[in-house]
């Protein structure tokens, strides 16, 4: 018997939708309305951000908010071209730091979740509460400590480093999810895999993590998000050299030194914020999926 | 000790990663932020390794502690801190599960443009934190900010938002609560759809009214999931630096324990590590005290966690 992971598909939850004849034409009203009130709530800071990009410094603090004042790319142009810092560079580390994360992170955490979601061993219970437990330290006041360690090991100032103290606050939660996610993929597929001759970590390679989409994509998202948005480890780990930055570090510092050029500021957050929306946008279908699962069993 | 590991070594071998890094990057460095609280460590004294200079701080037992537990103003008002930070806790997380099973209830209809809805209202958690962090302090702004311009407009009093009184906490709470909501509601959303239908039916047929029907079958499906995200939404609210600190800054009326660890560590004449640590070994113990107790209750409840 042979065994092909696309053609198993995860139980899904059973989709309960109310018929919508039920619904009088006053109710479908009022969630539309609720619903396009509370997106406009979740939306607005961002557009406004947005809008602000657009305009010269001067205009961003006038005393009557125009949508549209001498707008154009111009700051979007000046941020580019590394007026303000080396943007580009700080872009390229910062993916790279992220993406880094991404990839290590979810795949440790991947192989973890998987043993604990399988196998009984000893430890396990502590495992799991320890995790619990790094959760509930403020992390940052590790700074001091963690300086030292990487000093130690060699990796201060260096992006894999950096990437490893991230990995440690994205692996716990990360770890969690899966293990509630693998546990809703049928382990009958795992004895099937070793009945045709796969070793347990084939079992998990080739089989369980084709079936894990959802899962992954939710702890991806997560752990890349860590990665791409903090700034407290960025500022005290990397190098203070201007193009070892990540995007976090060089937008905090350009504040700091331009706080009335809002138009800048701003362009550069629209900027900052595209990648991760990027990837939001390319995981978002798995996210009910894949953080339900995980949360209820978790 | 053979049969023990030809058991379980392959379990072991995809744990260790894991262990590994936490052990060398956590618990490494909790014990020996925890030994900080005993000392006076600091800026001043520590072992500089570009200035090769050695450590020369002191061991000064439990009078870190005494300082902050005494709750004395330069040491943060603890109490009144601690206060201030369970406030903030709790009305973050009660808004964000409120709000977020709200906003999951009228996503798990049938509604057009359900899924275009779902991408706007995930929105804030996809974007950064410190630019989420920027852009309320915009709108904030007491004179050009857009919030205080629109109640201006309708003749509404406007505060000054992130200034030196209560109106400072409140703003960040606004802030969190507009980021924490989608993760709420996300998780909440997939555990309604794990609620079998069939319940449903069942208890329409019985004759529930949709009350008695959230009441009796849709709050306890979410029972699991609920219990989950509580509580990793109060451990993370507890530590929730960033919004506070971009948002506020070093603002006395929005300070709670975590934000006030970072003061002490980044800011002021000299870096006081171990007052930074005290605190966070303070935090972790209040939280684990937390977490003993929420356990206990679920268990009394018949749930096992």
């Amino acid at each position: 018997m042979t065994l092909d992971a696309s053609s198993l598909k995860v139980v899904q939850a059973t989709d309960r939708r109310l018929r919508r004849a039920e619904r009088s034409k006053g109710a479908s009203v009022l969630l539309h309305a609720a619903l396009i009130v509370a997106s406009v709530i979740a939306v607005f800071p961002i557009f406004w951000v947005f809008v602000t990009s657009l305009k010269p410094d001067a205009r961003a603090v006038e005393p009557t908010p125009k949508l549209w004042n001498e707008s154009s790319l111009d700051n979007y142009t000046r941020v580019l071209a590394g007026e303000k810092g080396d943007f580009l560079a700080w872009f390229g580390n910062s993916v790279l730091i992220a993406l880094m994360t991404t990839v290590l992170g979810v795949f440790i955490s991947a192989t973890a979740g998987y043993a604990a979601s399988r196998f009984r061993f000893p430890g396990k219970r502590g495992l799991m509460m320890s995790f619990l437990l790094v959760q509930m330290f403020p992390f940052a006041v590790l700074i001091v400590p963690l300086y030292n360690i990487l000093i130690a090991l060699g990796l201060n100032g260096t992006s894999i480093g950096l990437v490893l103290v991230y990995c440690t606050t994205a692996v716990p939660f990360c770890t969690y999810m899966l293990k509630g996610y693998f546990d809703t993929v049928p382990a009958d597929i795992d004895e099937a895999g070793r009945v045709d001759g796969l070793s347990p970590f084939g079992v998990f390679w080739r089989l369980i993590l084709p079936l894990a989409k959802p899962g992954l994509a939710v702890t991806s998202f997560y752990a890349f998000l860590t990665a791409w948005g903090e700034v407290a480890f960025a500022s005290a780990f990397l190098s203070a050299a201007d193009e070892s930055k990540t995007l976090a570090v060089g937008l905090q510092v350009f504040v700091q030194q331009n706080r009335t050029e809002w138009g800048h500021l701003a362009a550069a957050s629209i900027l900052v914020a595209i990648p991760a929306i990027i990837v939001f946008y390319l995981v978002q279908r798995f996210l009910v999926t894949g953080l339900a699962s995980g949360a209820v069993k978790g | 000790m053979r049969r023990f590991l030809d058991r379980y070594w392959y379990a072991y071998a995809m744990v260790l990663p894991v262990v590994v890094v936490i052990a060398v990057l956590v618990l490494y460095p909790l014990a020996q932020g925890v030994f900080f609280t005993f000392t006076n460590i600091n800026e001043g004294n520590i072992a500089n390794p570009v200035l090769d200079r050695p450590a020369s701080y002191d061991v000064v037992g439990f009078k870190n502690y005494l300082n902050v537990l005494s709750g004395g103003d330069s040491y943060g008002a603890f109490w009144g801190t601690l206060v201030r930070t369970l406030i903030w806790t709790f009305a973050c997380v009660f808004f964000h599960y409120t709000i977020g099973l709200g906003l999951a209830l009228l996503l798990n209809r049938q509604v057009r443009g359900r899924s275009f809805y779902r991408v706007l209202l995930i929105l804030p958690w996809a974007v950064p934190a410190f630019i989420s962090a920027f852009a309320w302090k915009y709108m904030f702004n007491a004179q050009y900010g857009i919030i205080n311009q629109v109640l201006r407009s309708v003749g509404l009093p406007d505060p000054v938002w992130l200034g030196q009184n209560n109106w400072a906490l409140v703003s960040v709470i606004i802030v969190n609560v507009w980021l924490g909501v989608p993760f709420m509601m996300v998780a909440l959303l997939g555990g309604l759809q794990s609620i079998p239908g069939d319940l449903y039916e069942a208890a329409e047929m019985d004759g529930a009214t949709p009350w008695q029907r959230f009441r009796h079958v849709t709050l306890p499906g979410l029972r699991s999931v609920s219990s989950t995200v509580i509580l990793l939404g109060i451990i993370w609210t507890f530590n929730m630096f960033p919004v506070i600190y971009l948002v506020a800054g070093p603002n006395p009326n929005a300070r709670i324990l975590v934000t006030y660890a970072f003061e002490r560590f980044f800011s002021g004449a000299s870096r006081d590590y171990a007052i930074a640590s005290t605190y966070g070994v303070l935090i972790l113990s209040v939280l684990l005290v937390f977490a003993a107790a929420y356990r206990r209750a679920l268990r009394k409840q018949g749930e096992v966690w």
